[in-house]
């Protein structure tokens, strides 16, 4: 790639977000581009597809205004940077990467590419460390670990950001000095960010914060580039600086949105939706930029956010999400109108990580058969309670009734609690345990006997 | 070996143009732009070559020089691959971790052999002796478990020619310590000696040969359960696993990489998670193979290219992967194929289609998906080597359909190649019920051919045995429907029995967790042991029943509770634990049969 910059007045074509440059020469792939409007304006994008003739510039804050004529566009000859250094933290900038606090543009020795390279298989090492939420549906049952990528399924008008914030203002990922959070906006509005704001504040978090906000009004393709900004400098945090990142991403849906958009200006073969059949392997090099690194002292936890359009799990953007990542913790309209914060559906919900996390000298050795118990009882709860809307509650055999009360228990005193509720390990499982003592115990088949005995209790109500 | 054969015209992500390519051929490896990235020509119209890149081609110009390597993308056959982690083009991943640190960089050359190590040869012909391609030459221990069979090569390169070998003789043998780049015999031919090297290439996109098929009436015992037992796959067989995110593909594979009764096993990461790999990486040397005592990790190979590395290296990583089993089974091994996830390889070519604007058919995938799965899934088979031996390539792939749907094109098409199907069912998976394969929707071919050698080995009415579980567990599932409308409670004691036994096979036969150390893998004699007074429970309390005994004494009988945790209580080498159950089950019934008699 070389290294000076040029510069050309005037393109051969607009279309969306793209333009076309005809007579490049020198021209790299996925190099740098600043956009010169008429009105003297900057804009920043990046080289989609070059040749000999001409170069596809992707602009990421939009091409409206842009001319045919005026339009003066400067190739860098180096790929799209952030700066890297701990003078980011307590920082926020826009999702290009430019100060929006009104301070300086942060020192940095360095400065790197936002694509990031991908980790060696050989140099990860495994995510087993717990970390407590405080949560129970989370800590009990989808347990996250330190350097997983675990996002929330949610829906328009689901508490998603009121749990994150919860979670990560709970969560024992590290001692305070070697935790933060990079939190990247993608296309919400400036309310939520606030929010956000706030609530790092509140829990001391905020100068130990770095923000990246590309909020609903500003441009759309904008935020094909935050996301990646934010990562750069996680990876810096925690595998330079040795810090525990929390890298907060919201909204995954609107990202996805940007990238349809870019794909139809092309004219590209859509796969399902419209949505490029390249959204996978482009969410993977979001996703994978996680984890832990051997001998290296810090990791990088992910907790992307996304609303499933129609509450549909099925759709591209949280499917392909799903198949990426390690679990998902899925919010619930009917958990929702039901009055149960936090909303969590736990049946669909799954932390792979878990099983290295959870048991003996982790959290607690009965944890893995209760977790496990308690789903397999949830699961009947379903359909004792399609049967009861057949054929009435009363209809229904003791065992059938206990199922339904050991159900409604569940909700209402396992999965729900305060916003502010921060329970430890211990009473999530003894609450469970409570819970599928509800049921009698020659319907408990994924715990030992033993542990029956230790943990059983003799029922307070008559079953 | 490279010279230039052309410049960059024009760069679209991974596909390339490439002006002015005289010299270079369809399917050759070819240098791309100054930092030398590999790609491979899949396209040539007039002076113009369509390259796709296997590296990242982040900052490539126009103009850059391309150089052409004289031959199609290889991999490297010899000692050295057992026991290593390489990525979809045969980088060695350990050593690139030792060259660029914890992040892999683009442009890296590391042959993918390691050229240093030494090997202790054993021939096994003497000078004078006749010899063949595909036959022994010798050999050299590998790994504790792997003795590598070092084959003379199918086609022999001299001085720019290459012919088939047919029958030589042999000139020379050099036993000893070699690197794979010694040359360790030498054959007379046409009256030249001609050297061997330890190591031969082998161009991926095409099948090693073999001398003939041979019926697979042997099971893959693979120590699963419901695989074993109900839908089981015979070494040199093929089976496609498709399920939606998180329903248990990759355990699965694990589990079959783990305790499967193969010689090796290839396990291909193809753009799936790079932690996925690390649990392998980590777990396997510290797990011992139940038959050998050996850590596993010493007859196992990975071939990772996970979902964020270059989207045209996945696409060749299955090759690169099934490649290798071809070169051990040659050797006389049956190897077992784990393609964790083929989904992602067919959207790989979809996304190289894509670029070179070809006509799409079904949701953008290209029309000649089919015909590409069906390449991959016929390079399984149980053979005859051509050095006389039997060995067998299974492979099983795991298919990933958006949104779980099965009616989608690469699980149909899949369908249409595999002989044993695997579904992988969201509310079983949900409800924690794993395997989550779903007994009603999957099925075997493979049923007929290896009844015999479970009758043979294992217990004489195996089949009949299997059936009538799977009879239970059919009608359950139609009782389901009533169930769902009236409750349990309004069906007559006998259909209440079937609904009982069927959630005992559930609970204590299907249902069997990777996690737990003695469930995790059930041998053969476990299966039917466990199955046999499953079964006894039923066929027993089915007369009980008949005489008058309500189902619910059946189920309170306190031998239940034993039967449905022998899975994770009983050690496979304590089967008389079993036995024992089933007396006590006798005694019980007995006791409950004598009130009603
Ligand atoms: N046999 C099993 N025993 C216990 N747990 C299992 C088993 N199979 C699957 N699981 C559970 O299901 C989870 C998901 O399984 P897995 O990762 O294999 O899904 P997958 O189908 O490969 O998903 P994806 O397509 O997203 O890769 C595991 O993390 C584990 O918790
Ligand atoms: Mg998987």
């Amino acid at each position: 790639m070389s290294a000076a910059s040029k510069e050309y007045i005037g393109v051969a074509s607009i279309r969306g977000p793209l333009l076309v440059v005809e007579g490049t020469t020198d021209i790299g792939y996925d190099e740098m581009v600043e956009i010169i409007g008429p009105d003297g304006g900057r804009r920043i994008g990046r080289v989609l597809s070059v040749s000999r003739k001409a170069a596809t510039v992707e602009v990421f804050e939009g091409t409206s205004g842009l001319t045919i004529r005026s339009t003066g566009v400067r190739f860098f000859g180096r790929p799209l940077t952030v700066p890297v250094s701990l003078e980011m933290l307590g920082r926020v900038f826009d999702g290009l990467g430019r100060p929006i606090d009104g301070g300086p543009e942060p020192l940095a020795r360095e400065r790197r590419d936002i694509n990031g390279s991908p980790i060696n298989p050989t140099a990860r090492a495994y995510p087993s460390e717990f970390i407590q939420t405080g949560i129970s549906a989370i800590d009990g049952m989808n347990t996250l670990v330190r350097g997983q990528k675990l996002p929330i399924f949610s829906g328009s008008g689901l508490p998603h950001n009121v749990l994150a914030a919860q979670i990560a203002s709970q969560a024992k990922i590290a001692r305070r000095e070697e935790f933060c959070i990079v939190f990247a906006a993608m296309g919400i509005v400036r309310d939520v960010a606030t929010y956000f704001q706030l609530r790092f504040e509140e829990s001391g978090a905020l100068e130990n914060s770095v923000l990246f906000l590309n909020l609903a009004e500003d441009p759309s393709t904008e935020r094909i580039a935050t996301p990646r900004m934010a990562l750069t400098v996680a990876e810096y945090l925690a595998f330079e600086a040795g810090k525990h990142v929390l890298v907060i991403m919201t909204d995954m849906t609107n990202y996805c949105e940007a990238l349809r958009e870019v794909s139809s200006a092309r004219e590209e073969v859509p796969a399902r939706r419209g949505f490029p059949g390249y959204m996978y392997s482009d969410l993977a090099s979001i996703y994978e930029r996680c984890g832990r690194i051997r001998g290296m002292k810090g990791s990088i936890t992910q907790m992307p956010i996304l609303t499933m359009p129609n509450d549909d799990i099925t759709h591209p953007v949280p499917d392909l999400t799903g198949y990426i990542t390690e679990g998902q913790i899925v919010l619930s309209r009917e958990l929702h109108l039901k009055n149960i914060y936090p909303p969590i559906d736990v049946l669909p919900s799954l932390s792979r990580l878990m099983k290295d996390g959870i048991g003996e000298g982790r959290t607690r050795a009965d944890h893995p058969d209760i977790a496990s118990q308690l789903y397999a009882s949830f699961a009947r709860v379903r359909e004792v309670r399609s049967l009861a809307s057949v054929i009435g509650e009363e209809e229904l055999s003791a065992v059938d009734k206990s199922y339904l009360r050991f159900g409604e228990e569940f909700e209402t005193g396992f999965v729900a609690q305060e916003a502010v509720e921060d329970r430890n390990i211990d009473t999530t499982l003894d609450i469970g345990w409570n819970v599928a003592s509800i049921l009698p115990k020659t319907e408990l088949f994924r715990v030992t006997e033993q542990e029956i005995r230790q943990h059983y209790r003799v029922p307070e109500r008559g079953v | 070996m490279s010279s230039r054969a052309g410049s960059i015209e024009a760069v679209d992500g991974p596909v390339v143009t490439v002006a002015d390519a005289q010299g270079i051929s369809i399917a050759e490896l070819v240098l791309v732009g100054d930092d030398h990235l590999l790609g491979e020509v899949i396209r040539l119209e007039g002076n113009t070559a369509t390259v796709q890149v296997y590296e990242n081609t982040g900052g490539l110009e126009p103009g850059e020089p391309v150089y052409g390597t004289g031959g199609p993308l290889s991999v490297e056959l010899g000692p050295g691959i057992i026991g290593n982690i390489f990525d979809g083009l045969q980088r060695p991943l350990e050593v690139i971790e030792t060259r660029t640190g914890a992040f892999v960089h683009r442009g890296v050359s590391i042959p993918p052999l390691d050229r240093q190590r030494q090997w202790l040869f054993h021939p096994s012909v003497r000078p004078g002796e006749e010899i063949h391609r595909g036959s022994v030459l010798g050999s050299v221990f590998e790994s504790d478990l792997i003795e590598h069979r070092l084959l003379v090569p199918v086609r022999l390169h001299m001085g720019g020619v290459s012919r088939t070998m047919l029958a030589e003789r042999v000139a020379a043998v050099t036993p000893g310590e070699h690197t794979v780049g010694d040359y360790v015999a030498s054959v007379d031919v046409d009256h030249r000696e001609t050297r061997l090297q330890m190591m031969q290439r082998w161009p991926v996109r095409h099948a090693r040969p073999y001398r003939q098929r041979l019926l697979p009436d042997v099971p893959l015992i693979t120590g699963q359960r419901v695989i074993d037992t109900f839908f089981p796959i015979a070494k040199g067989g093929t089976a496609a696993i498709p399920g939606g995110f998180g329903t248990g593909k990759t355990v699965t594979q694990h589990q079959l990489a783990k305790w499967s009764d193969a010689d090796i096993v290839v396990y291909i990461g193809c753009g799936e998670r790079g932690n996925e790999m690390t649990e392998v990486l980590i777990d396997f040397p510290m797990l011992v193979d139940p038959r050998s005592g050996k850590p596993l990790m010493q007859r196992t190979v990975l071939i990772a290219n996970t979902s964020n590395m270059p989207v045209a290296a996945r696409e060749a990583s299955m090759y690169t992967g099934v490649t290798l089993a071809e070169y051990y089974r040659d050797m006389g091994y049956d190897v077992a194929v784990m393609a964790d996830s083929t989904s992602r390889w067919a959207e790989a070519l979809r996304e190289i289609a894509g670029r070179l604007e070809e006509l799409p058919a079904e949701e953008g995938f290209p029309a000649y998906l089919p015909s590409r799965l069906a390449e991959f899934y016929e390079r399984a088979g149980r053979v005859v080597t051509l050095g006389g031996m039997n060995g067998s390539v299974t492979i099983v792939g795991a298919v990933s359909p958006p949104g779980g749907n099965f009616s989608e094109p690469v699980t149909q098409n899949t369908l249409r190649f595999v002989r044993c199907f695997w579904a992988l069912d969201k509310s079983l998976a949900a409800a924690r019920h794993f395997p989550a394969i779903n007994w009603i929707e999957s099925y075997s071919e493979y049923l007929d051919s290896v009844e015999g050698w479970w009758s043979k080995n294992v217990f004489n009415d195996w089949r009949g045995l299997r059936n009538r579980a799977m009879g239970v567990l059919q009608e359950e599932n139609h009782l389901q429907q009533i169930v769902k409308l009236v409750g349990a409670d309004a069906l007559p004691d006998e259909q209440r029995l079937v609904l009982e036994t069927a959630r005992m096979l559930r609970e204590g036969f299907l249902q069997q967790n990777a996690m737990d150390p003695i469930d995790t893998y059930t041998t053969p004699q476990k299966q039917v042991a466990m199955l046999r007074s499953m079964m006894r429970f039923y066929e027993r309390g089915r007369e009980i029943v008949a005489r008058g005994a309500p189902v619910i004494r059946l189920r309170e009988l306190s031998i239940v509770a034993h039967l449905i945790r022998m899975k994770n209580e009983v050690p496979n080498d304590r089967l008389t634990e079993i036995d024992d159950i089933g007396l006590a089950l006798d005694r019980q019934l007995n006791e409950l049969e004598s009130e009603y008699l």
